[in-house]
């Protein structure tokens, strides 16, 4: 296995209030001290900016600014713009969101970033829910799994964020987990050379809101990842795709033993989660393939 | 066409134009805009002038209102100065930000081009897109000309800068937004002279970490509030300060609260906007037929200058407040806010008159008429429809 290979300036702090075990405070902090001190945050409602801390504790050390839910591209873009009126057109300006931030309720100012090609560094934490609020579904809720609002389980598939994302015709996007570190520094370092709209999508198993183990995150992602469930991958200029990854080593089952709000699925439910799998697996193969003769 | 006095060229511009030069003068940073019917010509005068090489901005173009406020307030926090504008639903659709930009102590220049809230769809003249956000923490301002909006445009980057607070002003849609009338356009050193470059001292900035925005306790939300009643408590102030330097510089001096032919008045006029230059030419016209009225010209409606109000009706038998905007089951927004500046003053019998709600014409004689009408009526704590 690799050693995780980045160098801690100590932009995140411990102290901070995320759960015990969360992978999230692990990313956030691979993310900082990849970017390093020439950075402005923003950071909308969702467990970042719990875990960035209450006023007047931070557990962040580059300025921050807490905007609203559904604003966050648009206020990224925001801090950019003035940067660049004030002539310090280098600072990177990095926006984190959730998945509810993201795929819902900021959706529509993130496809106007996209349209526009705001030049700024947007991260979801994809923890596939409102786990903030204590675990609701979102539009990337994955299919049958229970939430707070879906306790007989989720009816429809999770929104493909990437490929609506790619439509836009952004330079760079690209998928990252906590199970692979330097695969998500080198995404990132690669994402702040590059001028324009930038997302990067985190798996991020949330250990209440899907019921895992404490010390289980990292593995449930790994596994999400070698299921195929997660694939990590890059798409250059919503062209060009890039597997991370080029194999799918195992089936989904030992993924969604992992977590509750699986848990009551049936044979044939578990069946069809594997063949939408291999059908996505094999659609993204295609595209990445496509690309070699191009 | 040099102006007098040096100080400007006189343009034919509409109040929507006027405005667009007086954001260009301002020399803002960052302008993003979301285009709404009647704003709109403030939108393409000012993109108009940055294809053109003659305004030096960040333009922005989101998806919404909602994401222009969005950008305004972040922008804002990065120590830029910071315009939009906007009318009506946009107004409505930024209404959560407005209360966090003002809680945020975000200093940005709106311009509000007032109209009547859907439903049913209209796009008249009515305040209540503006009003029904008194409670956000922006500073309004109301403006009757154009060449009055050109010149509080640049006062309002000053209060906004001065107070730390949002600052929102607002004109009539096509009264005054399309209409067209010579404007004086001040010159690029009088306005670099009267209002100095924005050097906030707390902003996101990657000399330091600071952040803004996170969660607070209870003590320190309220701290919050308390320390805008003390921004919003200088703003009287900062506008009258404004008004008065500008007219040192331009000979056109502007109030908080500005009387005409107040002096000895049997009977006042209270109201906002447009309205005022047809009241203006009603009071001459009842002065002349012997019965002594006035007019109180609110400009600025947020913080309401109480005690100006109060002083300045002392000894006024009857007070009429023209509301162009009806919030309902209750009245006039305008009525309701003098009842409660006049509270325990009775010596003056308000009345709270509908006129032009929905941008319904009101003439001189109409006005006229009411002046005749309630001089001697009964108080009334009820609004009244005027027809």
């Amino acid at each position: 296995m690799d050693m995780i290979n980045y160098c801690d300036d100590g932009l995140f702090s411990s102290g901070h209030v995320a759960c015990g075990g969360c992978v999230e405070a692990l990313a956030l902090r691979v993310i900082l001290n990849t970017l390093g001190p020439d950075t402005i945050g923003v950071v909308s409602p969702s467990c970042t900016a719990v875990i960035c801390g209450g006023h007047p504790m931070s557990s962040v050390k580059i300025p921050l600014f807490h905007t609203t839910i559904e604003s966050a591209a648009a206020s990224a873009c925001g801090v950019k713009r003035a940067l660049v009126a004030k002539g310090k057109p280098d600072t990177t300006v990095l926006c984190l969101a959730g998945d509810g931030g993201t795929y819902d309720i900021g959706f529509q100012a993130l496809s106007s970033v996209c349209e526009r090609n705001e030049d700024i560094l947007y991260i979801c934490f994809d923890n596939e829910g409102y786990m903030n609020t204590g675990g609701q579904k979102s539009s990337s809720t994955p299919i049958n799994a229970i939430t707070g609002s879906t306790p007989g389980g989720k009816t429809t598939r999770k929104k493909n964020l990437i490929e609506i994302l790619a439509a836009h015709r952004i330079p760079y996007i690209a998928t990252a987990s906590p199970s692979d570190l330097n695969d998500m520094a080198a995404k990132v370092e690669k994402a702040k050379g590059i001028r324009g709209t930038k997302v990067i999508i985190v798996l991020i198993p949330c250990l209440p809101g899907w019921g895992v183990a404490d010390d289980s995150a990292v593995k449930t992602a790994r596994l999400a990842v070698e299921a195929g469930v997660f694939p990590l991958f890059e798409v250059i200029d919503g062209l060009i795709y890039k597997m991370s990854s080029s194999d799918k080593t195992r089936p989904v089952d030992a993924y969604l033993q992992q977590q509750k709000r699986f848990r009551h699925l049936k044979p044939e439910d578990i069946a069809g989660f594997q063949t939408d799998i291999d059908q996505e697996w094999e659609r993204l193969e295609l595209r990445a393939s496509d690309q070699e003769t191009l | 066409m040099k102006d007098m006095n040096q100080s400007g060229e006189v343009q034919l511009l509409s109040g929507n134009h006027a405005v667009a030069w007086g954001v260009k003068l301002a020399r803002p940073d960052v302008t993003p805009v979301y285009p709404i019917t009647p704003q709109t010509p403030i939108l393409e005068k000012l993109t108009e002038l940055q294809t053109q090489g003659l305004f030096n901005v960040e333009m922005i173009t989101p998806e919404s209102e909602h994401s222009v406020m969005a950008t305004c307030m972040s922008a804002a926090m990065t120590g830029a100065r910071v315009f939009t504008a906007t009318s009506s639903q946009g107004l409505m659709l930024m209404h959560e930000l407005l209360h966090y930009t003002a809680g945020a102590r975000s200093s940005i220049v709106m311009f509000n081009v007032n109209r009547t809230p859907a439903a049913p769809w209209g796009f008249w003249p009515d305040q209540l897109d503006s009003l029904s956000q008194r409670d956000t923490g922006w500073v309004q301002i109301y403006s009757e000309t154009p060449q009055e909006s050109l010149d509080t445009v640049i006062h309002a980057f000053k209060i906004a800068e001065s107070a730390r607070l949002p600052v929102m002003v607002n004109h009539d849609a096509f009264y005054v937004s399309h209409a067209v009338e010579p404007v004086n356009v001040p010159v690029q050193e009088l306005v670099d002279g009267f209002l100095p470059p924005f050097a906030p001292d707390l902003l996101l900035d990657t000399a330091n970490g600071r952040t803004f925005g996170a969660p607070v306790n209870q003590q320190t939300w309220n701290q919050n509030r308390r320390e805008m009643a003390a921004a919003m408590a200088e703003v009287e102030g900062l506008v009258d300060a404004a008004g008065r330097d500008w007219g040192a510089l331009t000979g056109r001096e502007y109030g908080a609260l500005e009387k005409y032919r107040m002096d000895g008045a049997e009977v006042a006029f209270v109201t906002m906007g447009s309205l005022c230059g047809t009241v203006r030419e009603a009071v001459d016209r009842l002065r002349e037929s012997g019965l002594k009225a006035g007019l109180l010209k609110l400009r600025l409606f947020r913080p309401l200058p109480e005690r100006a109000l109060r002083e300045a009706l002392a000894g006024v038998p009857v007070a009429l407040v023209l509301d162009r905007n009806y919030s309902p089951g209750m009245g006039g927004v305008l009525h309701q806010e003098l009842k409660a500046a006049m509270y325990g003053e009775n010596s003056t019998r308000l009345f709270g008159l509908l006129t032009g709600v929905g941008g319904v014409n009101v003439s001189t004689t109409t006005i006229e008429g009411l002046a005749r009408k309630y001089t001697d009526a009964a108080p009334s704590n009820d609004p009244i429809w005027v027809e």
